[in-house]
């Protein structure tokens, strides 16, 4: 029998405008459970990936699914969790790390009315896999930047997703923090059996840790075991060449 | 004067409530775009000779979706277009309101607000549909506030955020338009926006500075109708004088904490 995969792409091509392509002929499949770095240069279409992986676009050519369904109709959406690039919070409210967390229940848990128990317990359990527990009811803006991604990443697993996607979540902060991030995520895998998608122009943080490195510069140029990766796709300017 | 400080009050509450989300994801001046367009309908409810707070409620709606519509599609041509709704709704206003002959002190009310003569049927209306706005913000609010905090990953997840974002420009339209008679379309964006402002920097948390913002908006207003009450001041003006004032103390305390 065959499983479906969480993620499938099919010779899928996509540009923003007609004439252009940002992506060619990709085809990828991630099976559920799987944590697969896709790492690349920047402007290689890694984030467009994402979009189309999430249908918020669609493939000119090809076709996306998500567990089976056509990405952008996916109709379990609640199941998806998201890290967008160095999320941030907008305005000048001082929303708290519970605040932030909860809003990761919201597709769950209902849009209208004040959250129910369950929604509550599995908020304060996400910020306690996070390691943010005494930091719970701490403004954002008052942490770190590694803190605040740990929180990030606990409002998408507060939705209980099935598929958890990280988009550049490193961006801006220091190797350590990067490293422990990866380890965190690292546990949550094992865990949580969640599938993870990490999308990073670079993969040095995660190498150590995932299945699967895919390389994405305007093609799947590599797929397979970091350790299959040959020496010289270790240095980054090479991905850049 | 009764009646004034019952307006007020609804006004003051309604006004920082709705503009919060607009501040927080940094839409501060929806609220002015949308009285440009709720002063044609004003124009056209002289010229039609039927209720100017209607007409200008339905043109503020329509504005308000259109404005959202708009805004959504982001870049340059929805900048554009923005700008375009804003100064097309004032040049329809001017022209109506030239045609009807109505440049005058009836007209001033609107623009600038004219509290002292809200009539009881005046107070029914804003006190019934600031209700509705008050509670609908009240069911949405967490909604909303997940929006605040991670539009792209509400709208992965699936939360609909294009009917959330209209349910704002429509709740932002019937405050503009319920607000005219207290401060004045000129004026209105300024209550949406300074009690929130000011509540963002002393608060401790999202749920805070939106309470904190009814309580500043609802005192501005209250305290800014007595002032100009006993004063011989315009009401719109001190209110919203008041707010500002209350944003510059925040500013001082929220510096002196070293925040």
């Amino acid at each position: 029998m065959r499983v479906t995969p969480a993620v499938e792409l099919d010779d899928v091509s996509f540009g923003y405008r007609p004439g252009q392509r940002v992506l060619e002929e990709v085809t990828l499949r991630l099976g559920e459970g799987e944590f697969v770095a896709v790492a690349g240069p920047n402007g290689g279409g890694k984030t467009t990936l994402v979009r189309l992986i999430l249908g918020l676009e669609r493939p000119a050519d090809g076709r996306a699914l998500l567990f089976g369904e056509p990405a952008h109709r996916f109709s379990r959406r609640r199941t998806l969790g998201y890290l967008a690039q160095r999320s941030e919070l907008g305005g000048d409210a001082p929303a708290t790390v519970r605040e932030v967390v909860s809003a990761g229940r919201l597709a769950a848990g209902g849009l209208i009315g004040p959250m129910r128990r369950r929604d509550r317990e599995l908020v304060a359990e996400a910020i306690g896999r996070v390691g943010l527990s005494e930091r719970a009811d701490a403004p954002l803006r008052t942490l770190s930047g590694g803190q605040q991604q740990r929180a990030f990443i606990a409002k998408a697993l507060a939705g209980e997703p099935s598929l958890l996607v990280l988009d550049e979540p490193t961006t801006g902060v220091d190797a350590e923090t990067q490293e422990s991030l990866a380890a965190l995520l690292d546990r949550l895998h094992s865990e949580l059996g969640v599938t993870i998608l990490y999308v990073s122009h670079e993969f040095g943080a995660v190498e150590r840790f995932v299945q699967r490195l895919v390389l994405v510069r305007r093609t799947i140029v590599f797929d397979g075991s970091p350790q299959e990766l040959p020496g010289v796709w270790h240095d980054p300017s090479h991905v850049h060449a | 004067m009764r009646l004034a400080l019952g307006a007020g009050a609804v006004i003051g509450v309604l006004a920082p409530a709705v503009g919060f989300f607009l501040v927080q994801r940094r839409q501060s001046l929806i609220g002015d775009g949308i009285g440009h367009v709720a002063f044609a309908g004003v124009a056209a409810g002289i010229l039609l000779d039927v209720s100017p707070v209607l007409t200008a409620l339905v043109a503020a709606v329509l504005g308000g979706v259109a404005i959202e519509v708009l805004r959504s599609r982001g870049g340059t041509a929805g900048d554009q277009a923005l700008a375009l709704v804003f100064y097309t709704g004032i040049a329809v206003g001017v022209v109506l309101v030239s045609t009807a002959g109505a440049l005058n002190v009836d007209l001033f009310q609107y623009l600038f607000g004219s509290i002292l003569t809200v009539t009881r049927t005046d107070l029914v209306v804003i006190a019934t549909l600031g209700a509705v706005g008050l509670a609908t913000v009240g069911l949405l609010y967490r909604a909303l506030a997940a929006v605040v905090v991670d539009e792209e990953g509400a709208r992965v997840a699936g939360v609909p955020i294009g009917g959330l974002n209209i349910a704002v420009a429509a709740l932002a339209a019937v405050t503009v338009a319920l607000s005219m008679r207290v401060v004045g379309i000129l004026l209105v964006a300024a209550l949406m926006v300074l009690p929130v402002s000011a509540a963002g920097r002393i608060a401790w948390s999202m749920r805070s500075a939106f309470l904190l913002a009814l309580v500043i908006g609802l005192a501005s207003s209250l305290v800014g109708i007595t002032i100009s009450y006993y004063a011989d001041l315009p009401p719109g003006g001190t209110i919203v004088l008041v707010a500002a004032v209350v944003f510059g103390t925040a500013v001082a305390a929220s510096a002196a904490r070293g925040r």
